[in-house]
């Protein structure tokens, strides 16, 4: 046996095994996050189409016809599913966290990088046998991204319901098996790979967020997989687990005795640890850029770290939540709320400690430093409308109305895209080895954001005035006729603001060829992807194990040389 | 099978335990093993991460069949409406189980499970051995019983027991969407039994490996690994099918 | 860009704050007994949160002008944090929020931890693609049996229930398409649904409640103003989700007992 034992696998030669099947976690983090900007303009284009025809119910749209309610109903359920689960649970984790996780805490890759290539290419599987739902006989599936039993338990229910049901929860439960293979990935990562001195309290907030999110994925998703399963059998073996005795249309459905409570408890004890997993990288990675452009420790890293736990924790409790007017016991949703309200908590902290973190800081103001900033304010506007969804009380006029889709997507929809847009910029010289546009950057950022405010923030007005959700049109209920003229504005900022991602696109592809060089440490900033070469080598610190002395944030240390201390520096100032 | 050969770095990374001061290997990982038992740090390290790895994997896993269970009770106690009374009653059918085979198959898996140990170890006293008998000495022609081949005959036996299981079912009009309390059972047994299924196809990846004469400690860590996952299902059966016996 | 900071993310929360304040778009008139107290729950929940909106916004964008680098050398100030200020406020946020929560507790429990009262106007409701049914018990005060089996749509009201004929009890229920009910009395609505789910929303009662295939969901309301009411599905039921609206017409006494007498005449 050969006493030196190389990298596992040597730097591989040849295209396919270079960028097809590589096991290189940095290649395979940007396969899904390719995969993911893919997945995101597939879904932008299905929202604006819904948009268009939500207001204009009779256009006739170009290369798309007309759009039947059944074909709307098609695009809410595909973009909703599309989104969360192909780009919102795609790009920050398995996207940056696949390509960051291994560096920053030292290791020369994931623990199990056969495991990574075929979590990647599980996903990709999935994403077609989704896209595919939209080709098939009835077309792609009306339900709805949450699949409500029994609408979605029964062909006979509506169109789409036939085959490209049965494609949409089968591309779910291959999603569920990736995710769960990813998530195995980065805890193994985590506990067993870290570099002498890189203590878990010395990790960068975001190898927490990916921590953290993984255990929730590794929770959740095997219960998303079981209500896949049932569904399943439901629909195609005969048996009643959600479907209750019934007609459809004057027609016996052949089911008795199933409960369609049982789907949403089990989809939404999914279904909220998953919104979580969807915003904590995006916290994480604020958090960092916050603390890097600040020049400035991140406010109470301990408190940061405990408040992310505590989400975490608290995110398996709160899933009744969604199921206040279900017919669920009102007892329960009571003891559900009081969770609901305690799980803000550690949301406001985290807030606070952004504020606090740019409180007598030194500013920079860089594209990622924007979106960070942007992070923020979305964070905080999305946030405060969960208080009055959390009581049930309230959610009785609000509920299914558009004030929910306001609140998600500000949080989701939004803040969690720009924690993803911060994380872009941020390390995409460190990627790429080439600087992005600033300027190009900052208009992206200016349109994106008040673009995005002026989408959604009107959306809390319409749920208000009693506008539900997932109708086709407002023509045919009369007290909805008024909020027509705002909902047009929402569609003009929605054409606007999409458009605007354009400006992303181009700079992206572009500074990818053609943006000036970058340097290792363009921001001079502190933690151990900056320490290695711009792009990392295929090892990632060419030979050399990291040794860690410090903390991750060490900015503006007083006595020191320079306003950083990176985390591999000599031990002469006093460690923390 | 490659998923379990992980990645081994230049200098074996420590974890956090070490950053009270312990010096690093200055270069490889050769030679720094002063722990005891047999093989060296490099093994030690692929060996951890495996079993890790694996504990992190049985989680979901685990989580799968306590979603299906809770379904199972609730439904079990969930009155329904029945329309023509307008009111709520009990559906539950309780099915006769085939309790004598699965007791049998319960048995298959118990002695598999003990088959697979006999293995893992014997691989285990394979390794401690290795250097002698790489020097040239002969210990004399060591019967060696194949205990991972008997093992991989057991599952299949188990899982042609679960078969039979369910066609004893079917005999008696219980099929899968007869009744919510057969749902479940095919249900249950059916997701253990591709997850055994799992299980075997790694212990024929080992056996292979024996086989096409791949080294000794990658087929340990495979083997060890593949032992822990069967026992974990071992478990798991014992407990559905005490589920379904007590919860009938 | 401190400055355009500052600037754009004040602007977007006067001009948010400034439509919510203005109740340009706001919660239809309150028309039930449960309205005031809800709507007082939403006022408190609204005003604090608002509050928190606005000084979070504004110190935000304060923070980012003037915190930022002006290139004068001077550094950043160095801290890991303030475990007291933390402590401080958590402990605020947690009252805040949980008191919140408590403070409508009582609410949730007169609307939905207590039956229906004696004397209240039962009518059942029923969903289906995509209508919504209603139905009176009649004189004999008892619902008849509805069978899946004998649903037909297509033959109009009793046909769309599954109404049973050979039951003795069916033969006095009234089954109307639109929900007429008397004002300054409970009503109990009895929330059914044959296909999938949908939910009973009306929006100036402040009543929502998702109709399960399945399940009899027993709630009630109290109507406080005579009018029309419009009841609008709040839950994706499929194609016709969105022209799946009903209408609640609430009555005087006198009206409704004329109504309902002439309706129960027909049924003889």
């Amino acid at each position: 046996m050969v006493a030196q034992e190389s990298h596992e696998h040597a730097a591989p030669q040849g295209f396919i095994r270079k960028y097809v099947f590589s096991l290189d976690h940095k290649v395979i983090g940007l396969q899904y996050y390719f995969l993911a900007l893919t997945a995101v303009f597939v879904g932008m284009v299905l929202s604006l189409l819904m948009r268009i025809h939500l207001v204009w119910p009779s256009a006739t749209l170009p290369l798309f016809g007309d759009i039947k309610p059944e074909t709307y109903l098609s695009l809410v359920t595909m973009h909703g599913t599309i989104m969360v689960f192909f780009v919102l649970t795609t790009a920050p984790q398995g996207g940056f966290g696949n390509y960051f996780l291994p560096i920053q805490i030292g290791a020369p890759d994931m623990a199990f990088p056969v495991l990574n290539m075929l979590s990647f290419w599980t996903t990709f599987v999935a994403f077609l046998v989704m896209v595919a739902a939209f080709f098939v006989v009835g077309g792609a599936p009306l339900h709805g991204w949450t699949g409500y039993a029994p609408l979605s338990a029964l062909p006979s229910a509506g169109p789409g319901e036939g085959l490209g049901a049965d494609l949409w929860i089968t591309s779910i439960a291959l999603f569920c098996v990736a995710s769960l293979m990813g998530a195995l990935n980065f805890l193994t990562t985590t506990l067993d790979l870290r570099a002498r001195g890189m203590s878990m309290m010395r990790m960068p907030l975001t190898c927490w967020s990916w921590f953290i999110t993984a255990i929730l994925g590794l929770l959740a998703f095997g219960v998303l997989l079981s209500a896949g399963i049932l569904l399943l059998m439901d629909r195609n073996l005969g048996t009643s687990f959600y479907v209750p005795l019934g007609t459809v249309n004057g027609q016996l459905t052949g089911h008795r005795g199933g409960s369609p409570l049982l789907w949403q408890h089990l989809f939404w004890f999914f279904g909220h640890p998953e919104v979580y997993i969807a915003i904590l990288p995006g916290m994480g990675v604020a958090s960092q850029v916050l603390s890097t452009f600040s020049r400035k420790p991140i406010f109470g890293y301990k408190a940061m770290v405990y408040a992310m736990l505590a989400i975490g924790l608290l995110g398996f409790m709160v899933w009744g939540h969604h199921m206040f007017m279900s017919g669920m016991s009102p007892y329960s949703a009571f003891a559900f709320s009081i969770m609901t309200m305690a799980i803000g908590v550690p949301s406001a902290i985290k807030t606070f400690n952004w504020l606090g973190t740019l409180h007598r800081g030194r500013i920079q103001f860089d594209s990622p430093m924007l979106f960070a900033i942007g992070f923020v304010s979305l964070f905080v506007s999305g946030g405060l409308s969960g208080p009055f969804l959390a009581q049930p009380t309230l959610d009785i006029p609000l509920h299914d109305t558009a004030f929910v889709p306001a609140h998600f997507h500000l949080i989701m929809g939004v803040a969690a895209i720009f924690g993803i847009f911060a994380a872009t910029y941020y390390w995409f010289p460190k990627m790429f080895g080439r600087m992005m546009n600033e300027r190009l950057g900052r208009i992206h950022f200016l349109f994106t954001l008040i673009g995005t405010y002026c989408i959604f923030m009107p959306m809390h007005y319409l749920g208000l005035a009693g506008q539900p959700r997932r109708y086709s049109q407002l023509t045919e209920v009369a007290y909805l006729h008024h909020l027509i003229p705002l909902n047009r504005f929402i569609t003009y900022a929605a054409i606007i603001t999409v458009t605007a991602q354009l400006v992303f696109l181009f700079n992206l592809f572009w500074s990818m060829f053609k943006g000036p060089k970058a340097s290792d440490n363009p921001w001079r900033a502190t933690t151990l992807e900056w320490t290695t070469a711009t792009p990392p080598p295929h090892d990632n610190f060419a030979g050399r194990t990291p040794v860690v002395n410090h903390g991750p944030y060490e900015y503006s240390v007083p006595g020191a040389p320079r306003d950083y201390i990176m985390q591999t520096d000599p031990a002469t100032v006093a460690a923390h | 099978m490659a998923s379990f050969t992980p990645t081994v770095p230049m200098a074996p990374p420590r974890t956090s335990r070490d950053d009270r001061g312990r010096v690093p290997p200055v270069d490889g990982g050769g030679g720094g093993g002063r722990e005891p038992g047999s093989g060296s740090p490099n093994y030690r390290t692929r060996l951890r991460r495996a079993r890790l790895g694996l504990g992190v994997a049985l989680v979901p896993i685990l989580m799968l069949f306590v979603s299906f269970t809770s379904a199972y009770i609730v439904r079990r106690g969930l009155p329904t409406l029945d329309p023509s009374t307008n009111q709520l009653v009990h559906d539950w059918l309780p099915v006769q189980l085939p309790t004598l085979l699965f007791l049998l198959n319960t048995c298959v898996l118990v002695v598999s499970s003990l088959t697979l140990e006999l293995a893992r170890r014997q691989l285990q006293r394979e390794a401690a051995l290795e250097p002698v008998q790489s020097m040239g000495v002969s210990l004399g022609q060591e019967r060696k019983i194949p205990w991972l081949a008997i093992t991989i005959v057991l599952g299949f036996c188990f899982l042609a027991g679960q078969w039979m299981a369910w066609q004893t079912l079917q005999l008696q009009g219980f099929y899968v969407a007869t009744a919510p309390s057969s749902s479940f059972i095919y249900l249950l047994t059916g997701c253990h039994a591709l997850h055994l299924f799992g299980g075997i196809l790694a212990l024929l990846a080992a056996g292979v490996a024996t086989l096409l004469h791949r080294p000794l400690d990658s087929r340990r860590i495979v083997v060890d690994v593949a032992a822990w996952y069967w026992h974990f299902m071992a478990l798991l059966w014992i407990y559905i099918l005490a589920l379904l016996e007590v919860a009938r | 860009m401190g400055l355009v900071l500052l600037c754009v993310i004040w602007l977007i929360t006067f001009v948010s704050t400034y439509f919510f304040v203005a109740k340009t778009w706001w919660l239809p008139t309150g028309a039930s007994a449960a309205a005031a107290a809800i709507d007082h729950q939403f006022a408190i929940t609204f005003v604090l949160m608002g509050i928190v909106f606005i000084a979070a916004q504004l110190a935000l964008g304060l923070f980012a002008w003037q915190y930022r680098d002006t290139g004068s050398g001077k550094g950043a100030s160095y801290s890991h944090g303030n475990t007291r200020l933390e402590i401080i406020w958590t402990t605020l946020t947690a009252i805040l929020f949980i008191g919140l929560n408590l403070a409508g507790g009582p609410i949730w429990a007169r609307e939905r931890f207590q039956p229906a009262q004696e004397d209240a106007t039962r009518v059942e409701v029923t969903g289906m693609q995509f209508a919504w049914y209603f139905r009176y018990p009649g004189p004999d005060g008892k619902f008849g049996v509805t069978k899946p089996e004998l649903v037909d749509p297509s033959t109009g009201g009793e046909g769309a229930l599954g109404l049973d004929p050979a039951d003795p009890a069916s033969k006095d229920d009234v089954v109307t398409g639109i929900m007429e009910v008397p004002v300054n009395r409970q009503v109990e609505v009895i929330l059914r649904a044959h296909d999938v789910i949908h939910s009973f929303f009306v929006p100036n009662m402040r009543f929502k409640q998702d109709a399960v295939p399945g399940l009899a969901i027993h709630m009630h309301f109290t109507p406080t103003e005579t009018g029309d009411y419009e009841i609008a599905c709040a839950e994706l039921c499929g194609l016709g989700h969105y022209k799946m609206h009903g209408m609640l017409k609430v009555v005087s006494q006198d009206d409704f007992d004329k109504w309902l007498a002439a309706r129960e005449a027909e049924k003889q």
